[in-house]
C-alpha cells in the first residue's frame, strides 16, 4: 500500500500538526519508508492469536470513591500559557 | 573522587571522611568544568542541589542516612522534578519548571540522594542518537565525533565522563541498554511495571521503564532499592513485596570458584544474524567464555520473530506516542504559538512549532496506524505479532535462566550519519525492543571494545522479576573482568 501526499496532510490534520506541502514532501519520503519496514508485519499469519496490549496480565484496580486530590489549580496554572480568573484562555470557540 | 562508585561513595560518606556538600561540590566542579564538552545536561541547579547535599548532611548528623544519603545522582529530564526546568528535550516543555516530583524523583529524595541536575535526551525519548534533543546532540566521552545513544545519552554520557557517578534513564525501546552499551557504562531496565510511571512524562505507556543507570551492577541495584515500589497512582505499578535487589550479590571464596556454576546462558542465534559488526560478535564472544569459567553453562536457542520486532514496535510505539502526546497543545502548560487566528490554528502551529521532526513523524505514524480503516491491518495486527514475540522469550526461558547477547549491533556510530535515514536509525535498537514488547527485565554491562577503542556492550536479558539474579550474573563478570573501571582516554 503506497501513501500519497493527501494521506499525509489528512494525517497531519487529524494529528493537529500544521505542515506545508514541502513538509510533507519530505515527510511522505520518509513515511514511506518506515511503512515499508513495518509491512514486514503482513507476511505473518496471526489468525487465532489474540492482541497483547500490555506486557503484564493486569486488571485495572478500583479504589473507593473519595477525593484525593488537593485543589492545587493556583500551582498547575502557574505554568499556564494564558490564564484569567482561574481559567485557561483559548481563542473565542463560540460565537 | 569521580572514579568512586555510589557504593564507594555512600561508605566514605557513612564512615564521615567526606561530606555530602564536599561531594556535590566536587561534581558541580567537575560538570562546569568538563560538561560543555558533552553538552549532557540541560538543567544545572547549583544551589538547589546544595541545598539538599546540605539536608543531607544533617540527617546524616541526626542518625537518619540511608545508603543513598547524600550521593549525587544526574536525572533523565523525563522525570518531572518539582521546581526544576523539565523540558523532555523539547521546545515543547522548554518553558515547564515542574509543579510535581515524579515517583522515581520522590523516592529518591526521601532516600537522602541529591539531584545533580537534568540530562540531555532525545526529544520525548524518541531517537537511539541524542540527536533529536531541542539542546542539541550529546556527545560520546570516547569520542567526540560519535553519538552516546539515545534517548538516556544524556545520562549515559555523564556517567561514563565521571560527572555523575549514577543517573537516572528510561527505556521504551532501549533507550537505558543502548546509550549504556555505547559509553560503556551499565544500565537496567526493570520488568515493566517494577518502577512507577507517575511523572515520568510519557511516551508509550505500555513499554516505558523508568531504570538505573551506573558504573556497576552493585551500584545498579543501590538505585533499584530506591526507584523500585508499588504506586497507586500508575494504573499499571505492580503491588508486590519490597525487594533487596542486591541481595543475591555474592563474594566468591576464590579464583578458581564457580560462583554461577549451574547457571544457563541461552544464546539465540538470532542475535548473531546479519548486521552483527565483528568486533562487537568477537567481544560478546569473550564473555560467554568468560560466563563459563564462571561456571555457566550455554544453551542454543531460538527467538523466531525476533526481526519482528522492529516494524510492531515502531507501529505499537508511534500509536502511543501520538495519543499520549496528544496532551501538548498550548492550553495548560508548555509552549504556544505567539500568533494564531482560532484555536484550530493555535494547536496546529504549537504543535507544529514546539515538537521537532521525529517527534512529528512518529505522531503522524501513531495516528495514520490508528485512523479508520487501517486499525485492524495495522494497530491490531502488531499487537498480535507482540504476543508472538512474547511467546518466544516464554519458550526460551524453559531452557536458560538468563539470555545474553550484543546490546548493540554496532559500536558508537558517527554524528550524523544516521541522522536522516530514520530506518537505518530504528534498526539500531534491533536487539532491544523485543525485551520492552515482552515486558522483561534487560540489562546491558560494558564487555570490551572495538578495534577504535569504542565500548562494546553485553546483554543479559532475565525473567520477569529476576533482577536480583541478573544484577549477580553481571556482578560476576564485573568482579572478574575490569572492562566497567576503563575510562575515556580524557578522563583521568
Amino acid at each position: 500500500m503506497a501513501l500519497t501526499l493527501d494521506d499525509v496532510k489528512r494525517v497531519a490534520h487529524l494529528a493537529r500538526l500544521a505542515v506545508d506541502d514541502a513538509e510533507a514532501q519530505v515527510a511522505l519520503g520518509q513515511l514511506s519508508g518506515i511503512f515499508r519496514l513495518i509491512e514486514q508485519m503482513q507476511a505473518i499469519d496471526v489468525a487465532g492469536i489474540e492482541p497483547m496490549s500490555h506486557a503484564q496480565d493486569i486488571v485495572l484496580r478500583l479504589r473507593d470513591d473519595a477525593v484525593t486530590e488537593q485543589d492545587q489549580h493556583a500551582l498547575y496554572q502557574s505554568v499556564a500559557p494564558r490564564v484569567e480568573a482561574d481559567l485557561y484562555l483559548v481563542p473565542k470557540v463560540i460565537e | 573522587m569521580h572514579n568512586a562508585t555510589l557504593k564507594i561513595l555512600s561508605g566514605d560518606l557513612a564512615a564521615k571522611k567526606v561530606s555530602s556538600v564536599e561531594v556535590v561540590e566536587y561534581f558541580i566542579n567537575r560538570i562546569n568544568k568538563l560538561g560543555k564538552n558533552y553538552n549532557c545536561f540541560i538543567t544545572l541547579d547549583e544551589e538547589k542541589s546544595l541545598a539538599q547535599a546540605r539536608a543531607a548532611d544533617a540527617s546524616r548528623a541526626a542518625g537518619r542516612a540511608q545508603p543513598l544519603t547524600g550521593v549525587p545522582i544526574a536525572q533523565k529530564d523525563i522525570f518531572c522534578a518539582k521546581g526544576w526546568l523539565t523540558t523532555c528535550g523539547s521546545k515543547m516543555l522548554s518553558n515547564f519548571i515542574s509543579p510535581y516530583d515524579a515517583y522515581v524523583i520522590e523516592r529518591l529524595n526521601a532516600a537522602g540522594a541529591v539531584n545533580l541536575g537534568k540530562t540531555n535526551m532525545d526529544e520525548f525519548a524518541m531517537g537511539s542518537s541524542n540527536e533529536t534533543s531541542y539542546y542539541g546532540p550529546v556527545k560520546n566521552p570516547w569520542d567526540v565525533t560519535t553519538v552516546p545513544g539515545g534517548s538516556s545519552g544524556g545520562s549515559a554520557a555523564a556517567v561514563a565522563a565521571r560527572l555523575a557517578p549514577a543517573a537516572t534513564g528510561t527505556d521504551t525501546g532501549g533507550s537505558i541498554r543502548q546509550p549504556a552499551a555505547l559509553t560503556g557504562i551499565s544500565g537496567l531496565k526493570p520488568t515493566y511495571g517494577v518502577v512507577s510511571r507517575y511523572g515520568m512524562i510519557a511516551f508509550a505507556s505500555s513499554l516505558d521503564q523508568g531504570g538505573p543507570m551506573a558504573r556497576t551492577a552493585e551500584d545498579l541495584g543501590l538505585m533499584l532499592n530506591v526507584m523500585a515500589g508499588f504506586d497507586e497512582r500508575d494504573s499499571t505499578s505492580l503491588k508486590r513485596d519490597p525487594e533487596d535487589y542486591t541481595r543475591e550479590l555474592t563474594t566468591p571464596a576464590g579464583l578458581s570458584a564457580q560462583p554461577l556454576a549451574g547457571l544457563r546462558i541461552g544464546l539465540p542465534k538470532e542475535f548473531s544474524a546479519e548486521g552483527v559488526a565483528p568486533d562487537v560478535a568477537k567481544a560478546v564472544e569473550e564473555a560467554i567464555a568468560q560466563y563459563r569459567k564462571l561456571g555457566c553453562e550455554v544453551v542454543e536457542i531460538a527467538l523466531p520473530n525476533m526481526a519482528l520486532s522492529v516494524p510492531v514496535y515502531y507501529v505499537l510505539a508511534p500509536a502511543e506516542a501520538s495519543s499520549n502526546l496528544a496532551r501538548f497543545d498550548g492550553v495548560r502548560y508548555g509552549y504556544r504559538t505567539p500568533e494564531y487566528t482560532d484555536l484550530l490554528d493555535m494547536y496546529k502551529k504549537t504543535r507544529a512549532e514546539g515538537f521537532g521532526a521525529e517527534v512529528k513523524r512518529r505522531i503522524l505514524i501513531g495516528t495514520y496506524v490508528l485512523s479508520h480503516g487501517y486499525y485492524d491491518a495495522y494497530y491490531i495486527r502488531a499487537q498480535k505479532l507482540r504476543r508472538l514475540i512474547a511467546g518466544d522469550f516464554t519458550e526460551a526461558f524453559k531452557k536458560c535462566d538468563v539470555i545474553m547477547g550484543p546490546t548493540t549491533p554496532t559500536t558508537a556510530f558517527k554524528l550524523g550519519e544516521k541522522a536522516g535515514d530514520p530506518v537505518q536509525m530504528y534498526l539500531s535498537d534491533i536487539h532491544t525492543i523485543a525485551v520492552n514488547l515482552a515486558g522483561l527485565p534487560g540489562m546491558s554491562i560494558p564487555c570490551g571494545f572495538d578495534g577504535k577503542g569504542l565500548p562494546v556492550g553485553l546483554q543479559i536479558i532475565g525473567n520477569y522479576f529476576s533482577e536480583a539474579q541478573m544484577l549477580n550474573v553481571a556482578h560476576q563478570y564485573q568482579l572478574a573482568t575490569d572492562w566497567h573501571q576503563r575510562a575515556p582516554k580524557d578522563i583521568d
